[in-house]
């Protein structure tokens, strides 16, 4: 093995290690309480997850987050960037996270139709 | 799919022995009832730092801290935080002071003073996994000095950075990697010294433990830039663990071409191979590791020539602590300017530290150089535990010194710590409140030394005895105040006189506490008192009258049969001639009517009671 070779390792497990670096350009967070699981969060989050994975975006976080209290909207689901106000999604499908990631997270332009609140970061 | 949460199960010693492999085992099977395998993974990694917590586990990425965590917590766990993001708040660790549950990792003040270099990747990557250490820019300060420096570039940043020994004795590493690289021999050797001694330390077991290839690493770094092509680590057998995770290691390395034969296709070629000793406290010392090494008995030899010169087998032998060798891929990587913006002028970059005794937080620490006692202890250490005051505090262990509380604020480098009579030594520090009596501390650590003096010369073999006799006559109230001054000439004798280190150094915590707390030793002479009421000789059991409620518990638990009263009829009374002190009676009483006497006023019921 050469060190180029090495370097090649290291991409690929840097991966696998990049949960615990803590630092992520995009924050996406799903709620996962009661209601938004009796919804269909779990189809959500793993959309995102199985999306995020296909296109290597290595600088985007998925993590959950219990009731926020907006049942009527669930699944709900927020996504934070430095720098920028935090976008609310509502009334979340599988296909709705799948063109969330593209326009809003790969792109930068929120789907309007789908947000529910804008507020400060 | 990709995995969405990390789940860092410590299995550092401390939590395997706290259960930390069935809280694992339940966890797996929650996760896998719960269809979250392909999403969530399970890894174990190195010491995290605070045993006192074990089993602890840290959730990425939201850095949730869970501390004693049980395998009947794992559904909770599963249920409530992998699923739904709600974290287990009763299993976070909790800030006593603040009374606030945090869930960040980074907040707990354990962490937030620590700047972890040698310990890096400890608790956080997988060290039975390469890839991890990889992923983590594992070797790669390996193949910058294999490719882009030349041999004495490599010595080179090592003396710029101004590494220091981390065994204890400070010396310049860069020099000693110098007069090796100088010296001519057929082959040349490099050792890691592992054979971590000092009651109370596990510096090297848990960077061993956590992170094998970071020693592995700068083993071979320093291989190439000495020119040496076997390796030798020497590791305690009573370190199964360590062995384990290191053998793995080594094999993981040899297998990806980073040891052995053309290593990354360089043309350099190294090997390592693991020594397992027996655990005798003088194999610390470098001759006599070598002896052990060779086969021979553990005993040292004369320096000079010294091991860069002649050392195994009559070789020229790089030898280092395994902190200094966790240290060297950082220094190659980052270069001597940024180790020198860590610590102090003198001493420069961190160092780790054991903490424990009466402390809060005992655990693994890892801080720059020049933190304050006071800092580490409190700070860090989180203070006395029980509301107890400080005492004093032992570093460098049974050849390190008692420093005591007016010292607290003295910066911790090498130079201070020898300015007080105690020494930086491996990383050992004990912390000591009121309930510890400073001449029984003394004997316990004499003790040791004397157990562990190989016995080769006459000042350590004999006289390190002489001086127990007399710390045990002072203990059980028979030293007379001429013993204060034969315990100074003699620790300053053997310091003078011994061969090697062991006894060079083992008087030290006799004379740190005779110079720091010399009342103490007064008081056992003069007084026949302990005001610790450790010395069993010099204490007396005695239930209090309007106190006893005459339930009897204390005569049913005394081992010996030195209570007598009669039901419902108090008091109880202690037979002091029959009475072993063994602190039975007071553990039992529900009433809290046990006292412990000593000094005059026990002196004087004794002559009473004996009318």
């Amino acid at each position: 093995m050469k060190l180029e070779d090495l370097r090649k390792i290291r991409e690929q497990a840097a991966k696998e290690l990049s949960l615990r670096s803590g630092k992520a350009r995009v924050k996406v967070i799903v709620g996962m309480g009661t209601s938004g699981i009796a919804a269909g969060a779990r189809d959500v989050l793993a959309a995102f997850v199985d999306e995020i994975s296909k296109r290597d975006l290595r600088d985007v976080m998925v993590t959950q987050t219990g009731e926020r209290g907006l049942s009527s909207s669930e699944p709900v689901v927020e996504v934070r960037e430095a720098d920028k106000p935090v976008i609310v999604y509502g009334d979340m499908t599988a296909e709705k996270a799948r063109r969330v990631v593209t326009e809003h997270i790969v792109n930068g332009n929120p789907v309007s139709e789908y947000t529910i609140e804008v507020r400060e970061g | 799919m990709t995995r969405r949460l990390d789940v860092l199960v410590c299995s550092g010693a401390a939590c395997v022995s706290s259960h930390s492999a069935a809280v694992r085992d339940a966890l797996s099977r929650e996760i896998d009832e719960n269809g979250l395998s392909n999403e969530i993974r399970i890894v174990e990694t190195g010491c995290m730092g605070p045993c006192e917590l074990g089993p602890v586990m840290l959730v990425y990425p939201d850095g949730a801290f869970y501390i004693h965590v049980k395998p009947e917590d794992a559904a909770e766990i599963v249920q409530e935080h992998f699923l739904k993001g709600r974290p287990v708040k009763r299993l976070l660790w909790e800030d006593p002071e603040a009374r606030r549950i945090v869930e960040g990792k980074k907040q707990i003040p354990f962490f937030a003073k620590q700047v972890k270099v040698v310990l890096r990747n400890c608790g956080r990557i997988d060290p039975e996994n390469i890839e991890e250490y990889i992923a983590a820019d594992g070797y790669e300060a390996l193949g910058k000095a294999l490719t882009q420096m030349a041999r004495n570039e490599v010595i080179q940043v090592i003396t710029d950075s101004g590494l220091r020994g981390r065994g204890g004795a400070g010396f310049p590493t860069g020099k000693k990697w110098q007069f090796v690289a100088s010296a001519t021999g057929e082959t040349k050797y490099v050792v890691c010294n592992g054979d971590e001694g000092d009651p109370g330390a596990f510096m090297d077991r848990s960077l061993l433990e956590g992170d094998p290839h970071t020693v592995i690493e700068g083993m071979t770094i320093a291989a190439y830039a000495v020119g040496a092509s076997r390796g030798y680590i020497y590791i305690r057998a009573e370190y199964p663990l360590a062995i384990k995770r290191l053998q793995i290691a080594l094999g993981q390395a040899r297998k990806m071409g980073l040891l052995g034969e053309n290593i990354l296709e360089t043309g350099f070629s190294f090997d390592i191979e693991v020594r397992m000793g027996a655990g005798a406290f003088v194999c610390g010392e470098e001759t006599a590791l070598i002896a052990s090494i060779e086969g021979e008995r553990g005993i040292a030899r004369v320096r000079p020539p010294y091991p860069a010169v002649r050392g195994l087998f009559g070789m020229p032998t790089l030898i280092n602590n395994v902190e200094t060798w966790g240290n060297i891929r950082h220094i190659v990587l980052n270069g001597a300017d940024w180790f020198r913006s860590i610590g102090t002028e003198r001493s420069p970059g961190t160092k780790v530290f054991a903490l424990s005794g009466k402390v809060k937080n005992t655990g693994l620490v890892e801080i720059p150089m020049g933190m304050t006692l006071r800092e580490l202890i409190f700070d860090i250490g989180g203070g006395i535990p029980n509301g107890k005051k400080f005492k004093a505090v032992q570093t460098g262990g049974p050849s390190g010194g008692c420093i005591p509380e007016k010292y607290l604020d003295t910066p911790i480098d090498y130079e201070s710590l020898k300015e007080l009579g105690a020494i930086m030594g491996s990383g050992g520090m004990i912390v000591m409140d009121e309930d510890n009596c400073m001449v029984n501390i003394a004997k316990f650590f004499l003790e040791f030394t004397s157990d562990e003096s190989c016995g080769q010369c006459v000042p350590c073999r004999t006289g390190l005895p002489r001086m127990l006799d007399i710390l045990k006559r002072i203990t059980s109230g028979n030293g007379t105040m001429d013993d204060l001054d034969l315990l100074q000439h003699l620790g300053e004798m053997i310091i003078e006189t011994s061969f090697c280190g062991l006894g060079k150094t083992a008087p030290n915590p006799v004379l740190s506490t005779l110079k720091y707390f010399e009342d103490e030793y007064r008081e056992h002479i003069e007084e026949k008192k302990c005001r610790a009421k450790v010395c069993t000789d010099l204490i007396a059991y005695r239930i209090d009258e309007d106190a006893c409620r005459a339930c009897g518990i204390c005569a049913v638990n005394c081992p010996v049969g030195a209570i007598t009263g009669e039901l419902g009829k108090p008091p109880y009374i202690i037979d002091e001639e029959a009475c072993i002190r063994c602190g039975t009676c007071l553990e039992v009483c529900p009433f809290g009517a046990v006292h412990v006497l000593s000094g005059e006023l026990c002196n004087q019921d004794k002559r009473e009671g004996s009318k």
